[in-house]
């Protein structure tokens, strides 16, 4: 199956990626961005997302992690604010384990002496 | 724990022993299953972790570059030169099985090799940088995009799985074992109950 690839984000950061062949969304608020994302869910298999849109949508975006596809994939954006998805993967880990199993690996830039 | 409400017959002694020996069999099972799933996903959510942070990185120094690209054009020659993709990247989508869970499995199948949607005097070169940057990095933000939603699937599966061992361990088979326990008594008590009783007939028939 051949699936197509998306990008929702606010004017600046989308640009580039559809310069590289990905459809691009605008959207300037996470209320845009969830009716975009509704509507676009069923005819793209991998959609990015920017990070400060996909921060408060959270919750919204839980309910596509039943179903293989799409995938929803939170990025950084030009406007910084990187985090969210390291802090998704510690969730999922401290959801399945009980506990946080990179620790020993620290926040980002510091880790590599602490992890085996 | 409350028992069950059942007739103390053999019968129902019978079916109960049955369910508990089923009820054990699955709690072992999902017991492995779910050690298992732990094992596999400490791995994936470790290779997640570096993933992340790797395409992260790149992805600031993209769009930093970007950034730079943007400023020395006007908006309207931009927005222009970017709107109409050369090419169109396409994913491979398919569904792998990991430990009964569907998850996606995504591969680059035509990535946009077509060249830039501009021509190279429309604007500076810090934008053809950036766009064939993103082209490189696709492989890796859907190996990302793949294994990021893998992990967060099986972490729903694992707090699901765990749930349904710990219902199995501390409810279901705690409730099958004390109803057995109940019925046994009971027939044993019937049992002595008719024994005595025959006693007393045959005591007063002499």
């Amino acid at each position: 199956m051949t699936g197509k690839m998306a990008i929702v984000g606010d004017g600046d950061s989308i640009m580039v990626f559809q310069a590289a062949g990905v459809s691009a969304f605008a959207a300037e608020n996470e209320k845009k961005a969830r009716d975009i994302l509704r509507k676009i869910a069923k005819d793209y298999e991998v959609i990015f997302l920017t990070e400060e849109l996909a921060r408060p949508l959270a919750d919204f975006l839980k309910r596509f992690d039943e179903t293989p596809y799409p995938v929803v994939l939170p990025i950084p954006s030009g406007k910084g604010g990187a985090g969210l998805g390291e802090e998704l993967v510690r969730g999922a880990a401290e959801r399945a384990l009980g506990i946080d199993i990179f620790l020993g690996v620290g926040p980002r830039g510091s880790s590599e002496e602490t992890h085996q | 724990m409350a028992r069950l409400n059942v007739n103390p017959t053999r019968m129902e002694l019978k079916k109960l022993k049955a369910r508990l020996s089923t009820a054990v069999r699955g709690h072992k099972l999902l017991k492995d299953k779910s050690d298992e799933m732990i094992r596999r996903f400490t791995v994936m959510a470790r290779e997640n972790l570096a993933l992340r942070r790797e395409v992260e990185g790149e992805l600031a120094r993209i769009l930093g570059q970007f950034q730079v690209a943007r400023s020395v054009t006007p908006a309207y020659r931009a927005e222009t030169a970017f709107a109409l993709p050369a090419s169109s990247v396409r994913a491979e989508c398919s569904v792998a099985s990991v430990m009964g869970l569907d998850v996606p499995k995504i591969a680059l199948s035509q990535s946009g090799g077509a060249g830039l949607p501009y021509a190279f005097f429309e604007i500076t070169s810090e934008a053809d940088y950036s766009v064939s940057m993103v082209t490189a990095l696709f492989p890796k933000l859907l190996r990302l995009a793949e294994v990021e939603k893998s992990v967060r699937m099986l972490a729903d599966e694992i707090e699901r799985n765990k749930r349904r061992v710990n219902a199995l361990e501390y409810v279901m088979i705690p409730q099958l074992e004390e109803t057995i326990a109940y019925i046994r008594e009971k027939l044993s008590e019937n049992e002595r109950a008719a024994l005595v009783r025959i006693m007393k007939v045959k005591g007063k028939q002499q």
